[in-house]
């Protein structure tokens, strides 16, 4: 048989109807499901008296609009409406739903690897866009509009054009210093927010192969702002060993049974890709976004780019506005931007590595005066293993704010807004205008670099503070 | 949704590229539980300032373009959030088409499932609409079927666009109903993975 890469072998397992002329019908394993992007999918079914055909297969949480201070304080009404919507349709419907209370609450995107529900070779969705998460598992894991959500709810089945295959290698080891996020970051600066397209990202090389589970997942989560609507790593060991006894996941013998399959859905030896690109492990630099589309950005030692640098036409003028937009001045050393706000969170950098690495960053230093710094943990689970290490002192001693689990800053739908004019440290995914508020600045990095941000006021290169550290 | 074929309306140029859906429909409007009345909202931070007041400056805020139909765009249209919002929104504007040289994957999606048609035309093609647009009370005509759009003095274009997705969009079927004609087809599916455990 000729080799096939991952992406092949799971589509391939789930067609289940073909035709010359049309898209393949896929079937669906896991439909994740929140509360924003669900309520008129619902009504849809009620309108037509259609049913969800599989219940078993849906997972529902709140994340998107739940407070992160006060659990039951929702000062806005119409969040509670669309929460209280959620709950009466999983009722309705027969759905399992980690509400606001549950301990298994959090981020859609963190607390289905956190459950098991996430497994190699599944085909996933959800009305998400960052449902690219899970790829890090080889699971085919993609956003889908509400239109569609409704579609697998009453079919467990989507339409789907096959796309292409995209291989992303990322060669060599990172530096010191280096993280996932600012490989992603830089693979998607070097390439663009248009590069995946159309297309389905394997990300694959030594540095990849080298990251943890929870890594992994970073770089999978922003395949979305690299254009491409999935992106996935191979299973290895490391995949096998993550899901072993997490309470979704096949048990005893069965794990097994289960972890071979796995294993065997890796891309084979010679496999060929519609297209491939490249970058170097070593080349990669701590990174910060300038702009307002992830794209936007580079490694901490650069300055702010002149729009003239760049050569397309249409390039140039949306550099100038994002640049005013910014309030940046082209030339600035990117270390001499001063900021206002820092969030760690969000279904990037949520998870318990991540706030490991910022805690290490803060530890016996104080957030700089006039700063406000906040850490969101990504679920429940990820807030009481941190506290259960004490992570929660050393933020809080250190100034910063400490929070319930949910979306919080990233996209600022609850009351966790950034100021108008003001400039946050985010370790989020998206720059857009706007985005953590109305006229909020937002530059995207690391944990670690968000909480050297925190501790000096502007953006440092936290190598720098890790040398004095030592 | 509503078919599309045949389709002529005033074009309004947005002349930026990586327009992304938290734009389109920025986030505190999407707490509604209903699929209408978001068009009030679309593009609110260009349209309006802070203090709610229109921005004249905005080019969809200008009379000529106030019954605008047709809307044109830079590359990479509908980019970031899978937000379904933002079709409901330009669709309950009344825009029933959107033109530019690339769009995102999810939201090319979902303007099908809505009756909006998407077009890709080649960025010289664009640009060229753009200027054309700049005239007031310039308007575009869309034929589905030929997969053309064409003004009245001699502009032209071809696009591309999936069959299945045309003959969805020409006959405007729920797609839902398709679906489940091939209930066997599932039903045995789920069977064979049951009996492969
Ligand atoms: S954390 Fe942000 S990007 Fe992730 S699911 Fe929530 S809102 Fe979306």
């Amino acid at each position: 048989m000729a080799p096939k890469t991952i992406i092949e072998k799971i589509w391939e397992q789930h067609i289940v109807h073909q035709e010359e002329g049309k898209p393949d019908l896929l079937y669906i394993d896991l439909h994740l499901v929140h509360e924003v992007t669900s309520p008129q999918a619902f009504e849809g079914l009620r309108m037509n008296n259609r049913r969800v055909r599989r219940p078993d297969l849906t997972y529902a949480t709140m994340d998107h609009n739940v407070p992160t201070v006060n659990r039951n304080v929702i000062n806005d009404p119409i969040s509670k409406t669309q929460m209280s919507t959620l709950e009466q349709n999983c009722k309705e419907f027969g759905i399992e739903l980690a509400d606001i209370n549950h301990p298994d609450q959090g981020i859609v995107h963190v607390i289905g690897p956190e459950l098991g529900l996430t497994q190699p070779g599944k085909t996933i969705v959800c009305g998400d866009s960052h449902t690219s998460t899970h790829g890090a598992f080889g699971a085919l894991a993609f956003g889908i509009g509400t239109s569609e959500v409704e579609h697998v709810l009453a079919t467990q089945t989507l339409w789907q054009t096959k796309p292409k295959t995209l291989q992303v290698k990322v060669t060599g080891e990172l530096g010191f210093g280096v993280t996932a996020k600012d490989l992603i970051l830089a693979v998607i600066a070097k390439y663009g927010v248009n590069a995946g397209t159309g297309h389905i990202i394997e990300y694959t090389g030594e540095a990849i192969q080298n990251l943890s589970m929870e890594e992994r997942m970073t770089v999978c989560n922003m395949s979305i702002e690299a254009g491409a609507r999935a992106g996935l790593i191979s299973p290895d060991e490391k995949t096998v060993e993550y899901l072993r006894g997490r309470r979704y996941a096949p048990q005893g013998e069965e794990f097994d049974k289960a972890a071979a399959y796995w294993l065997s859905l890796a891309t084979d030896e010679g496999a060929e890709y519609d297209r491939t690109l490249e970058i170097k492990g070593e080349e990669i630099e701590p990174q910060v976004t300038w702009g307002t589309n992830p794209s936007m950005g580079s490694g901490i030692s650069a300055s702010v780019p002149t729009p003239s640098q760049f050569e397309r036409e249409a390039d140039r003028e949306s550099v100038a506005r994002a640049l005013e937009y910014m309030g940046l001045e082209a030339g600035t050393k990117l270390e001499d931007i001063a900021v206002d706000y820092v969030f760690i969170g969000s279904c990037t950098n949520s998870r318990l590595s991540d706030l490991r690495a910022a805690a290490q960053v803060a530890k016996g230093r104080k957030v700089q005066e006039g700063v406000t710094a906040i850490v969101v943990p990504g679920s429940q689970t990820v807030k009481k293993a941190a506290e259960e290490e004490g992570l929660d002192k050393v933020f809080t001693e250190a100034g910063f704010e400490w929070r319930e689990s949910g979306c919080s800053m990233c996209l600022a739908m609850n009351d966790d807004i950034v100021p108008s004019g003001k400039r946050c440290a985010s370790t989020s995914n998206r720059n857009f205008e706007g985005r953590q508020g109305n006229g909020s600045k937002t530059h995207l990095v690391s944990p670690q670099m968000a909480a050297a941000a925190a501790v000096t006021g502007k953006f440092t290169d936290v190598r720098k503070l890790a040398e004095v550290h030592q | 949704m509503e078919a599309i074929n045949k389709f002529n309306g005033v074009v309004c140029p947005l002349n930026r590229a990586n327009i992304d859906t938290d734009q389109i429909i920025p986030k505190q409007f999407l707490k509604r539980i209903e699929r209408q009345g978001f068009g009030q909202y679309v593009f609110h931070h260009w349209r309006f300032d802070d203090e709610g007041n229109k921005r004249e400056d905005f080019i969809m805020n200008q009379t000529q373009y106030e019954n605008a139909e047709i809307l044109v765009a830079g590359e990479n249209f509908g980019c970031g959030s899978s937000r379904e919002h933002a079709p409901w929104a330009l669709l309950d504007y009344g825009f029933r088409v959107v033109i530019a040289p690339s769009f995102a994957d999810i939201f090319y999606n979902n303007c099908v499932k809505n009756g909006i048609l998407a077009i890709r035309l080649t960025e010289e093609e664009v640009e060229e609409l753009m200027k054309k647009a700049e005239e007031p009370g310039y308007r575009l005509f869309v034929n589905l079927k030929d997969q053309d759009v064409f003004d009245r003095k001699g502009f032209v274009a071809e696009f591309d666009i999936d069959p299945y997705w045309k003959e969805m969009l020409l006959n405007g079927w729920d797609e839902i109903a398709v679906t489940l004609n091939l209930e066997d087809n599932i039903k045995k599916y789920e069977e064979k993975i049951a009996a492969g455990k």
